[in-house]
């Protein structure tokens, strides 16, 4: 094909007009696209993980099931000694779980009823600020998550914790009394700790990634369904904002600003 | 020199015990162990990535897949060959490789390191 000169310059002038506008025009139009495209965060993009507990159909049957769960999951020892006690997810009182908030003329329901705790994954969380090697960081799907290769075992993590959520290692989780762990490690799949290291519930980050909820959830849910709804808690259409949004809900010591994301339907 | 008979006596013994492990020893160098393979490893013929790479590199690849699953949530690991692993320790080498003592220990044991994977990993049942 011929060309001139003349031709080859408006062409090339054209073309350069059009990028230079093509481009600017799209990112006028999304803001913020271009730069979500290229932030290649695997999965967990734009989530924001979340539980809610509905406390009126947690029975003591629902929550030793969410335990047992967790435990043979996780590969949770049981030590005996309540001083070297391992929580992931536990079960406690209302003046315990809510402190400040009891009061003498507490409806009787609530007086003797237990409640179920566990990491509250919080949005601003004290103990990843602590901690001194990064071994704890909020994951940017809201996770609050462990590296225990990382963990030094200082402890900061547990001091900083409000919701007494971490438990420390004090001696081998091998070496846990084996009348209360007859075929401990029971989950061969998952590895367990070392002495030394700080540990928590991580949400069972690993069955998330398989598409698979929480243990605690699924056990819950074999047992009385929507007792534990888990889910992301920045999609208005999660169930778990579904049932937030018709129920009462309350947190666990909210004023200290950590931003707990378990919530308590009452 | 006083008591000289007595020093080079003294230093004569001294050096012998200092090099007697050296004579004791000589000529019988432990020899470098074979690798076992289970006969599930056999039959899936290859390994994640060739063989020669594995044999010299499988603790820097294993440091990487810890630090992608534990703090980038990437679990999968795509292969030079092409195929697609879930990156696991226990889930996906020790499935294989289910003799530990003999795969992993015998060699670690020859080279004189001791990693600390099995303090937490929990290690297969190896059936003996």
């Amino acid at each position: 094909m011929a060309m001139d000169r003349r031709d080859f310059l408006k062409i090339a002038g054209l073309t350069a007009l059009l990028g230079i506008g093509g481009k600017t025009g799209f990112e006028l139009l999304a803001p913020g696209a271009a730069e979500a495209a290229l932030k290649d965060i695997p999965l967990t993009a734009g989530k924001k993980w979340g539980m809610a507990l509905d406390v009126l159909l947690l029975d003591e049957e629902v929550m030793d099931a969410c335990v047992e769960a967790c435990h043979n999951h996780n590969n949770v020892p049981h030590i005996g000694n309540p001083k070297e006690e391992i929580k992931w997810i536990w079960k406690e009182t209302y003046d315990h779980a809510f402190p400040g908030q009891e009061n003498e003329y507490l409806a009787e329901a609530f007086k003797k009823k237990n409640f179920l705790l566990l990491c509250n994954h919080c949005t601003n969380p004290p103990c990843c600020r602590v901690c001194p090697t990064k071994a704890t960081w909020k994951r940017e799907d809201g996770i609050v998550m462990m590296d225990m290769h990382r963990c030094i075992g200082c402890r900061f993590c547990m001091a900083a914790c409000p919701y007494g959520a971490r438990s420390f290692n004090w001696g081998d989780p091998r070496k846990a009394p084996k009348e209360l762990n007859p075929d401990f490690p029971t989950n061969r799949e998952f590895p367990m700790r070392s002495m030394g290291v700080v540990e928590k519930c991580t949400f069972c980050a690993e069955r998330l990634a398989k598409g698979l909820f929480p243990a605690c959830v699924e056990a819950a849910a074999k047992v009385k369904p929507n007792a534990l709804i888990f889910g992301d808690l920045d999609d208005p259409q999660s169930e778990v904002r579904g049932a937030l949004r018709k129920r009462y809900s309350i947190r666990r010591k909210p004023e200290l600003g950590t931003g707990p994301n378990i919530f308590y339907m009452i | 020199m006083y008591d000289g008979g007595k020093i080079i006596t003294g230093l004569v013994i001294g050096v012998g015990l200092l090099l007697f492990p050296v004579f004791y020893n000589a000529g019988k160098a432990a020899k470098a162990p074979e690798r076992v393979l289970t006969e599930k490893a056999k039959a899936a013929q290859k390994c994640v990535e060739p063989i020669s790479f594995m044999k010299t590199e499988h603790m820097k690849m294993l440091d990487e897949w810890r630090q992608q699953v534990v703090r980038d949530d990437v679990r999968y690991y795509k292969s030079t060959s092409g195929k697609e692993y879930y990156k696991g320790l226990q889930t996906t080498c020790l499935d294989c490789h289910s003799n530990k003592s003999k795969f992993c220990d015998q060699c670690h044991d020859y080279v004189g390191v001791d990693p600390y994977c099995w303090d937490c990993h929990i290690e297969p049942k190896e059936n003996q």
